[in-house]
């Protein structure tokens, strides 16, 4: 009786395992559909093998889109991408447990044994535009960088004094390892210094895009990625020094608070992987790319 | 005289009071319970679809389901129940029948507490360094497997050690006296009497790492890939691969909340949540249901006294 | 012949059964210390190799680790916010667990295990994300809409907490005042006395060791745990200055930056060296459990 139970058991996970691999085939088949033009300029060079990525949760939801359309052309081609954070993509490729190490920020920043770094190369996949955040009940438009770093700095408490309504100023961060964080600093912040005793830290893009929509008078700064769709209107994205955060302004150089994403590899990259960095950063993906909400290679040229 | 009659009034007046803060805790204690539930169930209302139970998550558009995670967290559970089972089983035989009372036995005590004190955060980074980092398997399942083993051994081997010598001394005695060794008693007399118990203690532990999440951000990862039946054992897209990368539910949850970009994140994390909780739910009432079988089924057949359903869990 | 087989059977059958089975509780004793000791050797770098004295990490309330020029590890903050967070809940938590003993117990043992016991079981399956979820969508705008300010707060973490403890305490102490000799009472009611004179008088008394096992055991469980507080609490790097104001924990700090930062960094190791930090408080309040237990052996005799 007991046995029996097993039994069961074992076959109801095995049922489970093959519904949730009929699942994925209807998937895999509609993308197929939709990525057909991808599909014919693929078609001469077909990828085999597989390809390990881990890294950046930033750039983790691109490249396994981009994995999904890549494996969907190239029946051989295994590719898994995992998460953990640019920190860990560095670490792992170059202990050498993955293929592709994916970063916020180039691995040189990261590491801080020189010699390995050199081995490291640092490919670009894509550019990411970040935007200033605040609550719907915030009156103000735009943002001069002195003003960001008043604010971030505890200089400025209050929205009067930036153009705003009377109201306290909300704080909200990224946790200092965060590589967002690390770009608002280097772009807008420079010498000014965050000073973490004010207001709150939120993990993640979620928990900052949460925390802004429900707590009045916040301020924080959140990737483009995480602002499509419905989202765009729960919050209220601000313009520095009075330029929109769009893919053109950033092309065109007038926006300043973007940076790219990378793959990162030890040594040149080759074969799959080099085929699946090329798909990522390359024309075909690019419409995709910015459907997510980044910026294609293309566009920063 | 009058005095003492106002003074036996008041202790029963207090009394009384008392008497109703005992059962209002109680009740509240309940209603808190139905309160969190109802709010988590009908947040998440609509999570039986099976598009959604079953179907592929998506990057991009709002509509994706929960499949693979949902598979993750049942086979994750199962391959670390089939660690951790028999040597909760084989520790706690240890324990109550081999162990001699004295020092080393006072430190085994010692680590098994330890064990059941640590912070589920500690033995995920501790999965993180052995298994992810220093075996090279990278994120996987079995390190997942693994975590869980350890955060699950100490009450296993509590569960089977207090189910195994809770079985009358009588019975051993018999048994012993019909000429069995010790090994024939534990494995024909004290293990089918004590089965009921430990059952029940193991599926309530299931329910509880079912839903662990904290530990496996670290070790099983925080991706799927897209899992193919047909693909071979060893490709990390066949489901049952236990060197693949497996984010479970409790981790999409995580995951949907921090990191989550598409539309629909926060339906899915409040559907999920859903799913967890009927889960745990399920586990419980699974438990008493095996327990009541179990327990007309051997009693009399073995002639164990018949013994309340109890599991102490500690942590 | 045959008696002789039987014999070497029954000896193999016996050896192998008791080694296997010595085997099991031995590879307890090696987990357990290996973890230790993988965590302390992890841990212990950052006082080896790096600059930090163990005595500043746990004194200083300077933690910039990402400061260009002047990096400091000071982990008081987390300390302190961990052991308030911790405190507070076991405060709260501990009255009603203790109700919740003597209601099972003494008041209504019928509904108690009708409807209290699996009640309790139930709330400790409930995984502490979903907690954390709870806390996010519920408490904290419950909070902001009463009390103002941000709503993540040390009193949100508490609140969380408290409720995740409670199974614990409860069923302990519920245990420890099951064990109390049914004598006792019925000679407290001999005297006269009524159910809540003996209750508080004579039943808490006797209790009181298992009793203050269940507090410990609670505190150590809210000490360790992670994702719930961290999604609440706010991790502003700073000290509250009241139980409204928002703070950071050991274990939210973790989850926050070890995954972004890189193996081998000065930052990576401070992390590890609070994870070791957790390790020992948690032995810690181990050794307390023994100690009570001790005592409680002694009163005995």
């Amino acid at each position: 009786m007991k046995f029996s139970g097993l039994k069961m058991s074992m076959v109801g996970l095995i049922l489970a395992g093959a519904l949730a691999g009929c699942g994925n085939a209807k998937d895999s088949d509609s993308t197929t559909s939709g990525s057909d033009d991808s599909k014919k300029t693929e078609a001469s060079t077909e990828l085999t093998g597989t390809v390990t990525a881990a890294g950046s949760t930033a750039l983790q939801p691109l490249a396994e889109e981009a994995a999904n359309e890549i494996q969907s052309s190239n029946p051989e081609l295994t590719v898994t991408v995992q998460g953990g954070g640019s920190g860990t993509g560095v670490n792992q490729v170059a202990s050498g447990a993955v293929d592709i190490g994916n970063s916020d920020v180039p691995s040189a920043d990261k590491l801080e044994d020189k010699t390995k770094a050199d081995k490291l190369v640092d490919t670009k996949v894509a550019g990411i535009a970040f935007a200033m955040v605040v609550n719907k009940d915030v009156k103000v438009e735009s943002l001069t960088e002195k003003q960001i770093q008043d604010i971030f700095s505890g200089k400025v408490k209050n929205w009067k004094d930036v153009g705003g309504n009377d109201e306290k100023i909300n704080v909200i961060n990224r946790p200092a390892s965060s590589g967002t964080r690390a770009t608002f600093e280097s772009i807008l912040m420079k010498d000014a210094k965050i000073d973490d005793s004010l207001g709150t830290a939120q993990d993640s893009n979620g928990a900052v895009e949460q925390s802004v929509n429900s707590t009045p008078g916040s301020i924080s700064y959140l990737a483009m990625s995480y602002l499509v769709g419905d989202k765009k209107d729960a919050l209220k994205v601000l313009k520095i020094n009075d330029v929109e955060p769009t893919t053109e302004n950033v092309a065109a150089n007038k926006y300043p608070f973007w940076a790219y994403e990378y793959m990162i590899t030890d040594g040149e990259p080759k074969d799959a992987v080099k085929g699946f960095i090329d798909f990522v950063s390359g024309e075909d993906f690019a419409d995709t790319v910015e459907k997510m909400g980044y910026i294609p290679m293309s566009e920063l040229k | 005289m009058n005095n003492k009659k106002n003074h036996n009034n008041q202790a029963r007046i207090v009394n009384n009071v008392w008497t109703a803060i005992f059962y209002a805790i109680a009740i509240l204690v309940i209603a808190l319970l139905v309160f969190i539930a109802e709010k988590i169930i009908t947040m998440g209302w609509g999570f039986w679809d099976t598009d959604f139970l079953f179907g592929a998550p998506s990057n991009t558009m709002a509509g994706g389901g929960i499949g693979p995670q949902l598979f993750n967290s049942f086979y994750l559970l199962v391959i670390s129940l089939i660690v951790s089972f028999p040597l909760g089983l084989g520790a706690g035989i240890y324990l109550s029948q081999y162990a001699k009372k004295g020092r080393f036995l006072n430190f085994v005590r010692l680590c098994i507490e330890t064990m059941a004190s640590l912070p589920s955060i500690v033995v995920g980074l501790f999965g993180l360094l052995v298994f992810v980092t220093l075996a090279d398997w990278g994120y996987t399942l079995v390190g997942g497997a693994l975590v869980l083993t350890i955060l699950n051994l100490p009450n296993l081997t509590r569960i089977c050690e207090m189910a195994i010598s809770s079985v009358s001394a009588s019975v051993k005695e018999a048994s012993l006296g019909l000429g069995a060794t010790k090994w024939q008693t534990i494995t024909k007399v004290l293990i089918p009497t004590a089965i009921q118990e430990i059952i029940t203690g193991v599926i309530l532990t299931a329910g509880r790492i079912f839903g662990e999440a904290a530990a496996l951000i670290y070790t099983a990862g925080l991706t799927t890939p897209t899992l193919n039946a047909a693909a071979p054992l060893d490709s990390p897209v066949n489901p049952f691969n236990i060197f693949r990368p497996a984010e479970t539910l409790a981790v999409h949850i995580w995951k949907l909340n921090s990191e989550g970009i598409v539309p629909d994140a926060r339906e899915i994390a409040t559907k999920s949540a859903a799913i967890l909780i009927i889960m745990v739910f399920v586990f419980n009432i699974a438990a008493r249901l095996i327990a009541k079988l179990l327990d007309k089924r051997f009693k009399g057949s073995v002639g164990a006294k018949p013994k309340k359903v109890k599991s102490k869990l500690i942590s | 012949m045959k008696g002789q087989k039987k014999s070497i059977n029954y000896f193999v059958n016996e050896y192998i059964g008791k080694t296997i089975v010595t085997i099991c509780g031995l590879l307890i004793v090696v987990a357990t210390i290996s973890i230790i000791a993988f965590i302390c050797g992890k841990g212990l770098q950052s006082f080896l190799h790096g600059n930090i004295s163990p005595w500043e990490m746990l004194t200083s309330t300077d933690w910039s680790p990402n400061d260009p020029k002047d990096k400091s590890y000071g982990a008081l903050i987390f300390i302190v916010g961990s052991t308030l967070v911790s405190i507070g809940a076991t405060l709260i938590s501990t009255p009603i667990a203790l109700g919740i003993a003597i209601f099972n117990n003494y008041i209504s043992p019928k509904f108690g295990s009708t409807f209290v016991k699996p009640v309790l079981e139930l709330f400790l399956g409930i995984p502490s994300v979903v907690y954390g979820f709870l806390g996010v969508t519920i408490l904290v705008p419950f909070l902001r809409n009463q009390l103002g300010g941000v709503g993540f707060s040390l009193l949100a973490g508490i609140i969380v907490l408290s409720v995740m403890i409670l199974p614990t305490i409860a069923s302990i102490s519920d245990d420890a005042v099951k064990g109390v000799p049914f004598e006792f009472l019925e000679g407290s009611y001999g005297l006269g006395s009524t159910r809540w004179q003996a209750i508080h008088r004579i039943i808490i008394p006797a209790a009181k060791n298992g009793i203050l096992t269940a507090i410990v055991l609670g505190l150590a469980r809210a000490f360790g745990e992670a994702l719930a507080v961290q999604m609440v609490i706010g991790n502003t790097v700073k000290l509250p200055d009241s139980l409204y104001s928002p703070t950071s924990t050991l274990t939210g700090i973790l989850t926050m930056d070890m995954s972004n930062t890189l193996n081998g960094t000065a930052w990576n190791d401070a992390l590890w060296s609070l994870a070791m930090i957790l390790l020992i408080i948690s032995f810690l309040f181990i050794l307390i459990i023994r100690m009570i237990g001790k005592r409680g052996m002694q009163n005995e005799q």
